[in-house]
Parts: structure tokens; C-alpha cells; sequence
């Protein structure tokens, strides 16, 4: 096979590709226009692309195909979605870009869009954010759920965005660049919390996977693997991959958010006591 | 709080709706609305091009596989024989198998043929060129592939151990897993063949 059908699209859907395109294109844009104290560093743009490309190689390269047809390449995929691809792009800080843009949009289109807002700021809640992030994987993983998701293309797509939009939304309200001593975004010990708290279930799913006898997801059985690979072989990858990287991000993302807090300490007066005058 | 919790509440109420509303009992999985209409263009056993205009009216069981396949292909077609033969009388003619071959390497339309004749008379043998064979097998959402060949040229093929059920109509009915028995599979048949006989 040449080595452009493994970078064209498996099953190709322009709704994604255009998605990404506009993404990529609303960022680049916004690099070029900003005033230069905003512009975030080569650093960032890199990590920001990257987050992005990774998930757009997982959706429309030749990754799909084996995705759609390997249980444990099918785990890496929702790793990148679900994980390391919103995970690089929330750390990426992107918030200047998003900020630049939204001074651009009109008074009135704004109001129509503060629905969205309010949506936003519902799933931003601590416990229904996490919820979401844990419910999410349980539920594409209920095994019934996961045999017609894998054998509907409709049902396969919405899991994947869903994946990757959830995604966003809980790294973000994680990795919020936005200190909480002066902005309303989550204090650093509830992060922490939150990260320890949707570790747990996913180690239990992942560990339930692997120490399963029988064939827990038989559609990988049913509709014929990538290459002929022992069912159990590949159901013990797969639940490795549900098990210890995700496990290994929330640490990673614990350290991440502590050491900020350290370097945060001391750095805004407290602004309660300022107020309250009673310290 | 509580409006927050109303919404949630509402959320997962709709959620929940959409898992219900199974009438219809079956054997088999139900894939109604999961997956496309029958459509194929491959070559038959006497070189013809056969299309499911061929089998119109009758209830299709697509399959695929390989005629040296080791167990599960002989084991599936024999099923897919007994429970046809248990079907009410009026309602045996009424099936025609589909097997697909994912092996046109080996597969030859000669040996395609005898290997087909050799589970029934409405059995129909097909396989086509490596490209059109992965586009049918991805509209059904399967694949296959090959293992390397050993030093006598043998090779194992990976392929789906599901059939799928089509309706009169060629719409996509139901998939029977492996690990159903004939008495189940003809359950299933008959219920759909008399559904719209």
C-alpha cells in the first residue's frame, strides 16, 4: 500500500475534516492579527497544533480503520480523543486566541449565543464535568452500546465527537489557565480532587477488562479484526490501555495543577481577607 | 441548584428514552436502522456479474468467508442449511444464502462453486477483486486480512463470524452472532418470512 492511503481518511467525513480546518484556520488567523503582548509563545502553538493533529490522525488517517476493527487500537483512539489530544491543546492555553475572536463577534450575535453559555456553564460543573468524563467511557464501553456503536458509521461518529468534545471540556476546566485567587475558575485543591476521583472508576473498568475470562466485546469477533490476532490477546491490550495511561494523565495532571498552586502561593494578597478586613 | 438539577434530570430522562422500545423478539441482533439496504455487484460462480436483483423477494443471509477456512465458515454454512430445512415448507424457498468469499486468491470460481454446492441449492457463491470486496465489506461495517502464508503457501484469513440478515426489501434485519443454534436461526427466519410472505 502507499504511504498516502495511510494518511487519507479510512472513512472520510467532511463535517470532521472541515471542523479541524476551521480550527486550525481561526487559530492561525487570530496568531496573526493579536497584538503581540497576547500572542501566545512558539511553545504553546506547538503544543496547541499538536494536540490538534493528534486527533485529527486518529480520526481521519488509516488509525480509523484499525480502530473500527481492533479493540485495543480502538482504546488507543479514545486515549488520544478523550485524553492526551485535549489534554496538550488545554495546556496549550488557547485562551487569547478564544478571547481575540470573541471581542470580534457582535453585541447581538452574542446575546443569541449565551444559550451556549449557559449550557457551557452547566457542564462545568465540578461534579456533572466529571460525571460526564467517567459516564462517557462507561457508557461507549457498555458492551450492548458498544457493539451497535462499532456497527452503525452514524453511531461510530457520535461517540468519537462526543468523546472529543467532553474531552475539551473537562481538561479545560482542569488545566483553566485562570488562577482561581482572582477569577472564578476552580480552585486547584477541587482539581485535584476531581482528577483523583475519575481516575478510580476508569482503573476499575480497565482492570475489569483485563481480568475478564470470557469475550467481553465480541463485535471485534463478529465483524473480523485488522489481522488475525487472538480475541484474548487483543481484549488485554485494550483494557491495559483503559487501565494505566489514564491513570498515569490523572498523576500527571495532579502534578501538573500542584505545582501551579505552589507557584501561585503567595502571589495574590488574599483577596477574602482584604475585603473582610478581620485577618 | 434545583434548576440545575431539573435540566440534569430532563437530560437523562430523554437519554434513557432512547433505549427503550423493543417489541419485536429475536435470536439474533436486531440491526434495524444500523445499517444500509442490501447492494453488491460481485462475480458468481459461472463468471456472471450477480447483483441482489438476482435473490429480489427473498429473505438474504450475507456471509463471508473462505472455502479453506479451517471451522468456522463449515460449521456456520451447515447451521444456515439446518435451520433453512427447518423452516415451515412454504417458506424454504424463500432464503437464499450469500457467501461472500474474502480469498479471491485461492477462491476460484470452480472452487468457489463445489464448496457452495456442497451446503444447499440456494446457496450462492460470489467473491470479486481485493478493492471491491473491502468496499462491500466496509458498508457493512466488517473487514478481513490475512495472515503471512507458512512454508506450504497456507494462509489463515480474519473475517467476520457474523451473518447478516436482510429482509425481502434487502434491508438490514438482524445479525446472528456466532453461537446461535439452527432451531434459533429458523425461529428468526420464519418469523420474518412471514412477516412480509
Amino acid at each position: 500500500m502507499p504511504v498516502s492511503s495511510y494518511l487519507l481518511p479510512y472513512d472520510f467525513s467532511p463535517l470532521t475534516l472541515l471542523s479541524y480546518m476551521l480550527v486550525l484556520g481561526f487559530y492561525g488567523a487570530a496568531l496573526l492579527r493579536m497584538p503581540e503582548q497576547d500572542r501566545p509563545g512558539p511553545g504553546r502553538i506547538v503544543t496547541f497544533t499538536l494536540g490538534v493533529m493528534l486527533c485529527y490522525a486518529v480520526m481521519q488517517t488509516r488509525f480509523d480503520y484499525y480502530s473500527q476493527y481492533m479493540f485495543f487500537v480502538h482504546r488507543g483512539q479514545h486515549l488520544i480523543l478523550h485524553h492526551l489530544g485535549p489534554i496538550l491543546i488545554a495546556l496549550s492555553n488557547p485562551l487569547p486566541v478564544m478571547r481575540f475572536w470573541y471581542q470580534k463577534i457582535s453585541p447581538s450575535v452574542r446575546y443569541w449565543l449565551q444559550p451556549l453559555g449557559w449550557i457551557y456553564r452547566l457542564l462545568q460543573q465540578p461534579l456533572i464535568a466529571s460525571f460526564l468524563f467517567v459516564g462517557l467511557i462507561y457508557f461507549w464501553l457498555w458492551p450492548p452500546i458498544h457493539f451497535d456503536a462499532m456497527l452503525s458509521r452514524q453511531l461510530y461518529w457520535i461517540m468519537n465527537w462526543s468523546m472529543l468534545l467532553d474531552g475539551l471540556l473537562f481538561w479545560w476546566l482542569i488545566f483553566d489557565p485562570r488562577s482561581p485567587a482572582v477569577t472564578n475558575a476552580l480552585g486547584y485543591g477541587k482539581r485535584i480532587l476531581l482528577l483523583a476521583l475519575v481516575a478510580i472508576p476508569q482503573m476499575i473498568l480497565g482492570a475489569w477488562i483485563v481480568f475478564s475470562r470470557g469475550m467481553v466485546y465480541d463485535v471485534y469477533e463478529v465483524c473480523g479484526r485488522a489481522w488475525p490476532m487472538p480475541p484474548e490477546t487483543d481484549q488485554l491490550l485494550g483494557g491495559l490501555l483503559t487501565w494505566i495511561p489514564p491513570a498515569m494523565m490523572s498523576i500527571l495532571g495532579i502534578l501538573i495543577v500542584l505545582r501551579r498552586a505552589m507557584h501561585e502561593d503567595g502571589k495574590f494578597p488574599k483577596s477574602r481577607s482584604l475585603a473582610g478586613g478581620n485577618a | 441548584m434545583s434548576r440545575i438539577r431539573l435540566l440534569w434530570l430532563i437530560f437523562v430522562a430523554l437519554m434513557l428514552t432512547g433505549c427503550t422500545g423493543n417489541d419485536e423478539s429475536w435470536h439474533g441482533k436486531d440491526i434495524s436502522g444500523l445499517m444500509p439496504e442490501l447492494e453488491f455487484q460481485l462475480e458468481g460462480t459461472d463468471g456472471n456479474t450477480v447483483t441482489p436483483a438476482d435473490s429480489r423477494g427473498t429473505i438474504r443471509l450475507l456471509y463471508f468467508g473462505f472455502t479453506s477456512c479451517p471451522d468456522v465458515c463449515p460449521t456456520t454454512l451447515t447451521d444456515l442449511r439446518r435451520s433453512v430445512g427447518q423452516l415451515p415448507e412454504e417458506y424454504r424457498d424463500d432464503v437464499t444464502t450469500l457467501f461472500v468469499s474474502v480469498d479471491p486468491r485461492r477462491d476460484t470460481p470452480e472452487r468457489l462453486a463445489s464448496y457452495v454446492d456442497f451446503f444447499g441449492d440456494r446457496v450462492v457463491g460470489m467473491t470479486a477483486e481485493e478493492p471491491a470486496l473491502r468496499e462491500l465489506t466496509k458498508r457493512y461495517r466488517t473487514t478481513f486480512g490475512y495472515d503471512k502464508p507458512d512454508a506450504s503457501g497456507n494462509y489463515n484469513v480474519s473475517h467476520s463470524s457474523a451473518v447478516y440478515v436482510f429482509d425481502r426489501s434487502g434491508n438490514a434485519r438482524l445479525l446472528l452472532r456466532p453461537g446461535l443454534s439452527p432451531e434459533q436461526i429458523s425461529e428468526d427466519l420464519a418469523q420474518l418470512a412471514r412477516e412480509s410472505g
